[in-house]
Order: C-alpha cells, then sequence, then structure tokens
C-alpha cells in the first residue's frame, strides 16, 4: 500500500471516528489541530487504524506518535 | 476467534449509508425520535458508529426532544476502571432494546465513596439501578497458597466489601444493584492446580463469583455475568493488557459492542421488555428439506443424520424455552394439513402440535402471519422474535414489522440454535415460578377461546369456568411476579407506573398503601397472579388508584368487577369513601381507556392530552358479582353484605 492509498483511508476513518466530514489529513495534522482529539479520542482512532490495516501497534510505539505523518511511517513499516 | 458473539452476527450487517441515515434523523427535526433510531441500532454497530448514534441522543436529549417510544432508564455506573468508551456505547445500545439510558458516570475509580457518601453524584442522582462494573483489579486480593483459613478470609473480605457498597446504594437511593461476576485473569501459577489450590487468584476468583451469585439471588438484586461472556469469547481475548496499561480498559475494545448488548438486555429486562414468543418457520428451520416437495420420508429431522441432528437442536432449544415460559409458534408458507403432518407422523420430531400455541401455516406473507400470531396471543409485536432461514423473508418481516426482532442466521443449521441463543431475546433478570406454566397458559387460553364459540351467552360460559378468584395483599413471596407484571404489562394498564423490586417492597411495607394481588384458576388450569392493584392516600377519605393493571390472557372474564368489589369492601374498612383513579394513554393501553367508565366511575376531567380522572364514591352502584369463586387471605374478614 502506497502513501496515498494510506492517507486516503486514513481520512475515512478520521472522519468516523471525530464524526466530522470535512478534517484534512495531513503528515502535520496533530491532536491540537482537532476539536475532540483528546487522550480517549486518541486510543479509539489507533484502535480503528489497526482494525482497518490488521495491525497491532506496541505500548511504546503508541506513546511515541505526534502527528500524521508518524503515524503513516508506522503503517508503512508493518504494511 | 469467536466471531458470532464478538462480531454480534445476529444482528445484520452494516449498510453503507449508515452515516447519511443518522445525519438526515438528527437534521430532520422529527419528533418523537425514538423509531427512527432503534430502527439504526438494529446493526451491528461497531464502537464509532455507537459513539456518533449516542452523540444524537444526546442531543436530542439536550434539546428536550422527545425519544418516545424508547423507555426511560437511568444508570449509575460505578467503576475501577476507565468506562468513557463504553459510556456511549451503552447509551446506543440500549435505543436497539428500546430503552432510553442515561448514564450517571461519576469520577473514576469512586466506588466506595460514590456508594457509601449519602450526597454522593450517584446518590444525589437516584438513580433506577447502580451497576458495579468492577474487574477483579477492584478487589482487596491477597495470594494465601493452600492456606484454607487465609484463603477463606480473603473471599469473605471481598464479599463484604460488595455488600457493604451494595448496603450504601440501599440505604442512600435504594436503587435496583447490578453486579458482575469477575473475570480470572489468564496468566497461570500452578497451571491446572490454580484451579484446585486455595488462595491462588483463580481459587479466589471462583469462590468470590460464587459466592456472589449467592448473594445476588438471595436480595433480588440483578447479576450481569461477565465470567460468563468472557467464557464465550475466551478469557484472552477478553483481557487486554496492552490496553488495561495504557488506559485502564477493563476489557479490550473490540468486546465493548457485545457487552454493551448484554448490559442493554439486563435494563430491558428490568424494565419488563424481554420478548416473549418464538416464532419458527417449518422448512429449512425446524428441519431440513421442505415438506411439501420432500415428503415426510424427504426430510431431515433424524438422530444420526449431521443435518437432521443440527434442526433437532433447534426444536431442543425452543423446548427448553417453552419449558421456562417462552410460548412458541409457527409461522410457515405451507398448506396446513402438510405442514402439520411431520408433528403429528415423524416420530423423531421434538417439537409437537401440543407445544405450539399458535400455528399459521397457509400463503399469505409472513408479516400478515406474525401480525395474526399477536393478535391470538394478545402480545405485542414486540413480544415477538421470528426465526427463518430465508433472507427474503427475514428482511420483509424486518421492513413490515420492525418491531419484531428477526434474527440473521448462518449458512450452515449446525449454529442455528447457538445464534439464536446468542442473541439473548428472552434475557430475564428473575424467575417467578409461574414463568414455568406461562406457555401453558396461552394454550389454554385458546382452548377457552373455542370454548367460548361452543357455549351460548357469555355469563353462562364464564360460570362453566368455573373460576376462583384469590385476593391477596402484595408480599414477599409474590413480589417477583407483581414486580413483572408491573414493569410488562402494556395493554390492560391505566397508568403504566414502572417500578422496581425495592420500590414495591416499600409499598409492600407502608400501612397507609393499600396493594392487591390477583390470582385466577379455573377448570383448564391455574393462571397464577393476573391483576395488581395500588391505591395510595390521597385527601382525606380518599384513594388514588396509582396502579390498575391486568394480564390480558384474562381479558372478558369481569375480573375487573371482582377486583372492584374488593377494592371498595376494603376501602369501607378502611374509612375510604371516594376512589379517584387515573387514566394515562400510552400507545398500548387503548383497550383501558373507558375501563373506568364501565365499572361505574364518574369522570371528573381531562386534564392533558388524553389523561382522565374519575371517581366512584359510597353512594354509586357497585358492580354485580361474575360467577366465581372469591377467597380472601392476609386482608380484613370478608363481610357478608355490602353497604
Amino acid at each position: 500500500m502506497d502513501e496515498p492509498q494510506i492517507y486516503q483511508r486514513l481520512s475515512t476513518i478520521f472522519q468516523d471516528v471525530f464524526d466530522e466530514d470535512d478534517i484534512q489529513v495531513t503528515p502535520e495534522l496533530s491532536a491540537k489541530d482537532v476539536d475532540g482529539w483528546d487522550s480517549l479520542t486518541h486510543i479509539r482512532l489507533i484502535l480503528t487504524v489497526e482494525k482497518a490495516f490488521g495491525i497491532k501497534f506496541s505500548t511504546s510505539e503508541i506513546g511515541k506518535l505526534e502527528n500524521v505523518g508518524g503515524l503513516v511511517a508506522l503503517i508503512k513499516s508493518r504494511a | 476467534m469467536n466471531s458470532l458473539e464478538t462480531d454480534l452476527q445476529w444482528l445484520p450487517r452494516v449498510p453503507q449509508d449508515f452515516s447519511s441515515r443518522l445525519k438526515a434523523i438528527a437534521n430532520l427535526d422529527v419528533e418523537p425520535m425514538g423509531r427512527e433510531l432503534q430502527a439504526l441500532a438494529q446493526y451491528a454497530l461497531d464502537v464509532n458508529q455507537l459513539t456518533k448514534l449516542a452523540k444524537i441522543i444526546g442531543k436530542a436529549r439536550t434539546g428536550r426532544k422527545s425519544l418516545k417510544p424508547l423507555v426511560p432508564f437511568r444508570l449509575a455506573v460505578l467503576s475501577n476502571s476507565t468506562i468513557d468508551m463504553i459510556v456511549p456505547a451503552l447509551v446506543a445500545t440500549a435505543a436497539r432494546h428500546g430503552v432510553d439510558l442515561e448514564i450517571i458516570q461519576p469520577s473514576y475509580d469512586q466506588v466506595a465513596q460514590e456508594a457509601l457518601t449519602p450526597d454522593s453524584t450517584v446518590n444525589r442522582s437516584k438513580p433506577d439501578a447502580v451497576m458495579f462494573a468492577l474487574d477483579y483489579r477492584a478487589l482487596p486480593l491477597k495470594l494465601s497458597l493452600g492456606d484454607h483459613a487465609g484463603s477463606s478470609a480473603t473471599v469473605q473480605g471481598a464479599i463484604g466489601y460488595l455488600q457493604a457498597l451494595r448496603q450504601g446504594i440501599k440505604t442512600n437511593c435504594n436503587a435496583v444493584c447490578i453486579f458482575q461476576t469477575f473475570v480470572p485473569p489468564v496468566e497461570r501459577l500452578f497451571g491446572s492446580l490454580d484451579r484446585a489450590l486455595p488462595g491462588t487468584l483463580r481459587n479466589l476468583i471462583d469462590r468470590i463469583n460464587s459466592e456472589l451469585v449467592q448473594f445476588v439471588l438471595r436480595e433480588g438484586d440483578v447479576l450481569l455475568d461477565v465470567a460468563g461472556i468472557a467464557e464465550s469469547v475466551g478469557a484472552a481475548q477478553w483481557h487486554d493488557p496492552v490496553l488495561w496499561n495504557m488506559a485502564k480498559f477493563p476489557f479490550s475494545d473490540q468486546l465493548i459492542p457485545l457487552y454493551a448488548d448484554h448490559v442493554a438486555r439486563i435494563v430491558a429486562a428490568i424494565r419488563g421488555k424481554s420478548r416473549k414468543v418464538l416464532i419458527l418457520d417449518l422448512d429449512n428451520t425446524v428441519w431440513g428439506g421442505v415438506i411439501g416437495d420432500d415428503g415426510l420420508e424427504g426430510i431431515n429431522v433424524a438422530q444420526g443424520d449431521a443435518r437432521g441432528e443440527a434442526h433437532l437442536a433447534l426444536q431442543r432449544m425452543a423446548l427448553d424455552l417453552r419449558q421456562r415460559g417462552i410460548v412458541l409458534a409457527v409461522s410457515s408458507k405451507n398448506t396446513d394439513s402438510v405442514a402439520r403432518e411431520p408433528f403429528e407422523k415423524h416420530p423423531e420430531m421434538l417439537l409437537k402440535l401440543d407445544h405450539i400455541a399458535v400455528f399459521q401455516a397457509n400463503w399469505n406473507d409472513k408479516a400478515t402471519n406474525i401480525q395474526a400470531i399477536a393478535e391470538e396471543l394478545s402480545l405485542g409485536l414486540d413480544a415477538m422474535v421470528f426465526v427463518d432461514d430465508n433472507p427474503v423473508e427475514r428482511g420483509l418481516v424486518r421492513s413490515l414489522l420492525p418491531q419484531v426482532a428477526v434474527p440473521e442466521l448462518p449458512e450452515d443449521p449446525a449454529y442455528y440454535a447457538r445464534t439464536v441463543a446468542a442473541a439473548g431475546y428472552f434475557d430475564a433478570v428473575a424467575f417467578a415460578t409461574e414463568d414455568l406454566q406461562r406457555a401453558g397458559f396461552y394454550q389454554d387460553n385458546a382452548k377457552r377461546a373455542n370454548l367460548q364459540k361452543q357455549v351460548g351467552g357469555v355469563d353462562a360460559y364464564l360460570a362453566s369456568l368455573d373460576m376462583t378468584i384469590t385476593f391477596q395483599p402484595f408480599d414477599a413471596t409474590g413480589r417477583a411476579r407483581i414486580v413483572q407484571l408491573i414493569n410488562k404489562s402494556n395493554q390492560y394498564n391505566l397508568t403504566t407506573r414502572r417500578y422496581t423490586d425495592p420500590e414495591i417492597s416499600v409499598l409492600e411495607n407502608d400501612p397507609s398503601v393499600f396493594t392487591l394481588q390477583v390470582r385466577l384458576a379455573d377448570i383448564f388450569g391455574d393462571n397464577g397472579m393476573i391483576s395488581v392493584v395500588i391505591c395510595i392516600p390521597g385527601e382525606p377519605g380518599v384513594w388514588q388508584i396509582d396502579t390498575w393493571l391486568m394480564s390480558c390472557r384474562v381479558l372478558g372474564r369481569k375480573v375487573e368487577h371482582m377486583v372492584l368489589r374488593e377494592i371498595l369492601r376494603n376501602a369501607r374498612a378502611a374509612g375510604i369513601d371516594k376512589l379517584v383513579g387515573v387514566y394515562r394513554p400510552t400507545e398500548k393501553n387503548k383497550l383501558v381507556v373507558d375501563h373506568y367508565a364501565k365499572l361505574g366511575f364518574t369522570k371528573i376531567d381531562e386534564v392533558e392530552s388524553g389523561v382522565t380522572r374519575w371517581a366512584f364514591s359510597a353512594q354509586d352502584a357497585e358492580p354485580d358479582a361474575a360467577p366465581m369463586k372469591v377467597v380472601v387471605q392476609g386482608l380484613p374478614e370478608r363481610e357478608r353484605t355490602f353497604a
């Protein structure tokens, strides 16, 4: 799976998790940019990503995530 | 991974347009929105979808929009773990079960403080029920390997803690208490020996669960068997160490929809919304093959034949359900005589015609047939479950009669019984011995209806029934059934006020309140408890009829006349000279709109939207006695004459 495909799928996931249709998923996007991206929604996001891509992240990987770019890199490393 | 349970496979899959339909409801501004929300909750929603649905429900509630016909219920959840992701799932899933659920969620890990402090968030909010959503890490468990005395002390300590929490809630807000069994951790110390050796974690938790379920049963509390749910999906699947470490999630996020469904079933059952009737299709459901094509010798329903055994397993389950009081019916597209043939002639059929209360085999569409079944049984469509292997029939019934529960079935009939059971349509919170006889009652009613056709007048018919009516005040023995009737009678129910077990216990012990439980027996058998009345003191000399309900099984028997006579007799003994009754209309109780008029009450006024008030004074003419023997127990002596 290449990056554009990953971003496309992440867009759908973000819309679903944050219940927000016009959310723009860019590499720089992070928790401070999105209303309702608190620690709990973060976990829900990660769990949804894991399920959608059929992968599992480790505790430390989840802790280190800073923005969408990091998330995409992590997904790519697993795919 | 056990996908039947985790994916809620008895529910239809989520349609592509789920999100847009949800938005449409939110924007449409329709009222009441309960039906639409319930329809969207029918699908196998994941946590994100449940969260969105809960958001719409929350907005509607804040905007004070009506969520009818969803029944309101306020549930406080006390937990030692993070339940923030579970709460929205509970709210949305409750809509699936017809409940408008409001969750009271105090701060994280404040279990004892909330239960024991009289003015805590939970106690002040006066919830209908409090759920102790605790997992084993909430208990003071210390290993005491091989130490009988020490391990027993630990078990008693844990049970004592739970009982103290219960006592706090009972004293401070008297809500129904819901306890969860504990899921033991997967990690073992000695291996298999853990279960046997006193003082291992496994051994301690097993014993705590066993003591817990006993006290729940004894106290009339409600049990949520979380250990049982974890058993079905696997404990290793249940406990998720990453989520516990990271955010103190009590169990895997993937099991939230399943857990929420179990909680919602319990809440719905407390409100009397469990289903009561199992309607079975025949061809390829009750037996393998098509009786009209394959004939008696061609259908699969024999032991020793794998296909036949799959269908027999479903029959066995239907019979077991019937034994616990679930009514069985048949809806089949067949010629009646052909459809009956296997029941009459096939030696290996477990189900017999005797077990089926209503048998609808014809060429009408199934929605029409199911409606006919509901009418014949005098039960609502929301009491029905319809099992059919044919997806077209399932789809038709779902779209025409959305109140009927229709499980999706897998390809292989070997899983039919398990799928229907996993859906938990008939989950109950208590068991009254009368439940055992319920299926028989409904069948006897069909016989009575036949008898009615044969004999001439109604009075002659009633006299021929040789009825005995028994009046008693509320008591502990009758309470489970009283609570059940109060929470599930919809049609013959003047005020549709729902009360919980503790609330009834309070009324039972209040000397200023007059209560009546009524039983009726006749030549066909004992109908059990069929009517409940609660009168509370009003102005001096007045009793307000707070609750008057009756089982529709005994409609047209003049039971209500006899009940009024008994109320009047007791009223006089208590120096009361006026009864005031109220009719509060609901979607389902049009049946009793003229109840008070028919009994000779005079209308006082019509308050709002169809609510009417009625009075009966000492000088009004009391209804004539109906032909039945009267037995009075635990109430003042019978007078021979009436004033």
